[in-house]
């Protein structure tokens, strides 16, 4: 157990709920919420894979991925936003029908071998500072380094830009953005497909960097679903789910690393000699997630702010507005 | 007139308006929607099953043979429907406060667990007589799923967290927990499985009265059914017939208007989540005790609390019409099992509420084909 070792390799696993929680974040923010990350990830691990093994291009799978998750999002924005359904159903459908299409389609890819992964490196200069640089410069996949770079413009974009002011609006009071001339549904349906994207990417993460290959739904494992989680916890900011997404990143690393020395902190370790206590390291990455939550919902109560007022509800045009 | 404009199109002088329904439809016409919506699914489902490599027809052919072809696989058929009957009620309760319990999946199993516990524990001696096993057996299962609904609840109603993700997130740990059980504690010499249960705590089945009525040799059909049954028809009474029902269908219409009314929301928060875990560990009572007969984790996080959150919404939330639906997807993952490729039972219930969600804006709106000159 070497703390390095684990915060670097939790940089790397987060990355996945990084993107996933970043994605939500812009769907949420523009007032639709997509219970269907866990889904949607699903389908991008899964079309990664299996294009890259076809192709041996793992970028055309990345690409491939994000698509597949963006189309399948349009089915949740088409349902939600146009036929105003309930979104939370529709996201809930959207999981079940993406962890179908993706153990149909991925039937067998579990046998199909290795693929030629994404490129790790390390970042000269910056990898050589101390503590920070071997955690975070140092032979992490370039999709890693694509997160560093991507939170801080996603923040940005939200908060500081023209485009980020009719992203909120949209999700805070839809009917006044739409009094204002901003389209409502063609900016709901865009940041739904970009969230999907995100998610799509999350899922190329798993299956071409953190933890290659297709292993059915344990692929995703329920990161997904922590994903949305965290969206709460990090307040709608990017920033935040830096954080969060990093520090469970951590602790899947950690909850391994547990289980392997024979001693403990001086005692016999009983992770090791009786394995099956190890369930009980395997529900803290759930546990923490309600954690979170409660202090994610105790923040938002106290702030008075959080969730974007219109998250949730269909825009009809000509109803009277919330 | 409120009015969508994002579907109106125009087409060689005619115009496609989307009106709302101010008028109540015919009772037929929910119906109609619904069935519409499954031949759609299984439509689309064939596509995608023709693109995986499979022959659909084959396929659905397969799942209408091995499902209701003979009074055996009819029989296995409504086994596998009463896990989910039982989960259906439970996320059917919750829904219509328009509360989101997706944790039927890990009450269902806390419910097993508690069921099993009185066996393996032991609290009861493994010559007791089989009532009190079986009643024993089922408070126990009732009373761990409610708990495991409790905290969701009592997390909603104090501290307003979420029930979405923390119904799902206690689902993964409900596996952990039995896995830490059957793995550790109960394992039978080493295996992935508890010992078998004494036959006195196993709920009756079709089979055992094969002495006296024939038929019924090889029916592994059990008493489980007779409690799913039992327990939709009481929950329909308090659903539609009680006043705590009638706070639970204000709540969920009208949040607002239940709150003005002095009804007290917070507390029938967490009954309800508790009412709900106690009908799916009912489920995973009536599937360890009746099916099962041992704890072991694959037969009993199969998957039947998810399979109800479909079922619940495909019957529009009411109980009885959810005993029907219940035995439909009995069929569809009975038969599933032996498909190949082996997702397509839950690729075609994903399709099927995705259907079924956008069918129901034929049931809120109107479909208009007009002239253009009559605008």
């Amino acid at each position: 157990m070497d703390l390095i070792i684990i915060l670097q390799a939790g940089v790397a696993t987060g990355t996945v709920l990084l993107f996933a929680t970043i994605g939500e974040i812009f769907a949420e923010r523009s007032g639709v919420l997509n219970l269907g990350v866990e889904g949607m990830m699903l389908i991008g691990a899964m079309t990664a894979f299996s294009v890259t093994i076809k192709t041996g291009n793992p970028w055309l799978g990345v690409f491939m991925a994000m698509l597949a998750a963006g189309l399948l999002s349009q089915a949740h924005a088409f349902i939600t936003i146009t036929l105003h359904a309930d979104q939370v159903v529709s996201g809930l459908a959207l999981t079940f029908l993406g962890a179908g299409i993706s153990l149909v389609l991925g039937e067998g890819l579990s046998k199909a071998g290795t693929v030629s992964l994404l490129p790790n490196f390390s970042i000269p200069l910056l990898s050589q500072i101390p503590f920070i640089g071997p955690i975070l410069f140092t032979k992490q996949s370039i999709l890693v380094y694509f997160g560093y770079l991507l939170t801080p413009l996603a923040w940005y974009y939200i908060n500081h830009t023209r485009p980020g002011l009719n992203l909120r609006s949209v999700g805070e009071y839809p009917a006044a953005a739409d009094s204002l001339g901003i389209n409502v549904f063609r900016l709901r349906y865009f940041y739904v497909f970009l969230g999907g994207l995100l998610v799509g990417l999350a899922g190329a993460t798993i299956s071409l960097a953190v933890s290659p290959g297709w292993f059915s739904e344990l692929t995703t494992a329920g990161q997904g679903w922590i994903a949305v989680g965290l969206v709460i916890f990090a307040q709608w900011d990017p920033l935040r789910a830096m954080l969060g997404s990093y520090a469970f990143g951590a602790l899947r690393r950690l909850i391994l690393d547990i289980q392997g020395p024979t001693v403990l902190f001086g005692f016999d370790n009983p992770f090791y000699y009786n394995p099956y206590w190890g369930f009980f390291l395997q529900m803290l990455p759930y546990a923490f997630t309600v954690i979170v939550l409660v202090i994610g919902s105790r923040e938002a109560m106290r702030k008075r702010l959080g969730a974007p007022a219109a998250l949730g509800e269909p825009y009809i045009r000509g109803e009277r507005g919330k | 007139m409120a009015e969508s404009t994002a579907l109106k199109k125009k087409s060689a002088g005619y115009r496609i308006r989307i009106e709302p329904r101010l008028d109540v439809p015919p009772a037929w016409y929910p119906l109609l929607v619904s069935v519409g919506a499954l031949v759609l699914a299984l439509f689309l489902g064939g596509i995608l099953i023709m693109f995986a490599g499979g022959d659909p027809l084959k396929s659905y052919q397969h799942i209408a043979r091995a499902s209701f072809g003979n009074i055996g696989v009819l029989s296995d058929t409504i086994v596998k429907a009463t896990p989910i009957l039982l989960a259906a009620l439970a996320c059917s309760v919750a829904f219509r406060m328009k509360l989101w319990n997706i944790g039927a999946e890990g009450q269902f199993i806390m419910g097993a667990w508690g069921a099993s516990a009185i066996v393996l524990a032991p609290v009861l001696d493994k010559d007791s007589p089989r009532w009190l096993f079986l009643t024993v057996m089922a408070l126990a299962g009732m009373g761990a799923g409610a708990l495991w609904g409790f905290i969701p609840g009592f997390l909603k109603a104090k501290l307003n967290v979420n029930e979405i993700i923390s119904t799902l997130m206690l689902n993964y740990i409900a596996v952990a927990w039995i896995n830490f059980w059957i793995f550790g504690v109960w394992s039978e010499g080493g295996f992935q499985m508890s010992p078998k249960f004494p036959l006195n705590a196993w709920l009756p089945r079709l089979a055992d009265y094969a002495k006296s009525v024939p038929a019924f040799r090889g029916l592994t059909t059990h008493a489980g059914l007779l409690i799913g049954v039992f327990a939709a028809l009481i929950l329909w009474l308090i659903v539609y017939r009680s006043r705590w029902g009638y706070e639970i269908r204000l709540i969920g219409d009208n949040a607002n208007a239940a709150r003005y009314a002095g009804i007290n929301i917070t507390g029938n928060i967490i009954y309800v989540m508790m009412l709900s875990g106690a009908l799916a560990g009912l489920g995973g009572m009536s599937e360890v005790s009746g099916m099962v007969h041992r704890l072991q984790t694959a037969p009993i996080a199969a998957g039947y609390g998810f399979t109800g959150i479909i079922v619940a919404w495909l019957a529009k939330l009411n109980p009885l019409a959810i005993i029907l639906v219940s035995v439909l997807f009995g069929a569809l993952i009975l038969a599933g099992r032996e498909i190949q490729p082996s997702g397509v039972p839950k690729m075609i219930q994903g399709i099927i509420l995705v259907c079924l969600i956008a069918s129901d804006f034929l049931l809120r709106y109107r479909v208009r084909i007009a002239r253009a000159e009559e605008d």
